[in-house]
């Protein structure tokens, strides 16, 4: 446990204000603070979270919240993927370790080490509960604050954007090429002049899906020659 | 919404992301190479989504409003250049949203 702390410092930080922007965010949006409480406990991804803000707020659309939660987490099954060797043996630790996966608990167990004669299993499984209790605490912090700021909140829900903005930016300098950003920010915007704000999620993720399948052998190539 | 159908989509978005957690290690044993083209789509995936994700963002800027949507664009490029600048995440989201704030708020 005091192995696993330090490491998860900085998510402290980052999760404590992203998770009460969040909260605040969803009381403003006309959420009690129960849905952000509940929402960070169950779903534990913050992309995922703020997204279903706005579903919440739509019309009710199961099977666009199913595929949009699929492919907005889809990348999860690359961090399984990655970590099916160092789970192995943590016995019971093991379903939680994989249900709180989430990009930053992923991004300190793939690249940390348990320290000598600290078990490997106890220590993921602190760093692992330790993020999950900053986002709670502070996503149910921020929904119960919601109600006592004063001031005007009108453009807070822009966080969601600077925060996509950053990790779009993020991805785009860790490509090669940026075949696969352009296709995302080309295909939803056509399907957004095509199908409007309402409902061009699903056809958007259809065309991406199918052109980067069509692009899969130059996309392979290209990538192996830079 | 009824509280039924708020529960529902909050389970399905919850469902959803264990299925994507728990799947590998229900698929694959780390003996079993992963098929190529799983490996592929993970590589490029998340761009592409990421991508999606900012004009989903978006998606209820009018251009032809009176701001024409340049509340949305200065900001954008506030968070870009702080981001380039600094590279620290918060630091971006935080000063593009003030920024943000203050302009729809004061100024349009």
């Amino acid at each position: 446990m005091g192995a696993a702390f330090p490491h998860t410092i900085p998510i402290f930080a980052g999760f404590w204000f992203l998770g009460i922007t969040y909260g605040v965010y969803m009381k403003v949006s006309g959420f009690s603070f129960w849905y952000p409480m509940l929402m960070s406990l169950t779903i534990f991804g913050g992309s995922l979270e703020f997204v279903a803000v706005s579903l919440l707020l739509g019309a009710f659309a199961p099977l666009q919240t199913l595929v949009v939660t699929l492919m907005l987490q889809a990348r999860h099954l690359f961090y399984g993927i990655a970590m099916l060797d160092k789970f192995k043996g943590t016995g019971w630790k093991k379903v939680y370790l994989i249900f709180g996966m989430c990009d930053e608990s992923f991004s300190i167990n793939c690249s940390v080490e348990a320290p000598e004669g600290v078990d490997r299993g106890w220590f993921m499984f602190f760093v692992t509960l330790f993020n999950q209790l900053y986002w709670v605490t502070g996503a149910t912090l921020g929904g119960v604050l919601g109600s006592l700021i004063t001031f005007n909140t009108e453009g807070l829900d822009f966080a969601m954007t600077a925060m996509f903005v950053v990790i779009f930016l993020d991805q785009w300098r860790k490509e090669q090429h940026h075949a696969a950003s352009l296709i995302g920010l080309g295909a939803s915007l056509i399907c957004l002049l095509l199908f409007g704000a309402e409902g061009f999620l699903l056809p958007t993720m259809a065309c991406i899906l199918a052109l980067l399948t069509l692009l899969r052998r130059p996309m392979e190539r290209e990538g192996e020659s830079t | 919404m009824t509280l039924t159908q708020q529960i529902i989509t909050i389970a399905l978005c919850a469902l959803g992301t264990m299925a994507t957690r728990f799947l590998p290690f229900l698929l694959f044993s780390a003996r079993r190479p992963t098929p190529r083209y799983i490996r592929y789509l993970g590589k490029v995936l998340p761009g592409a989504i990421f991508g999606m994700l900012v004009v989903y963002c978006l998606r209820s800027v009018d251009l032809l409003a009176s701001s024409h949507g340049l509340p949305e664009a200065i900001a954008i490029a506030v968070v870009a250049a702080l981001h380039l600048w600094k590279g620290q995440m918060l630091l971006s989201i935080a000063g593009g949203t003030i920024c943000y704030m203050l302009l729809v708020q004061t100024v349009f």
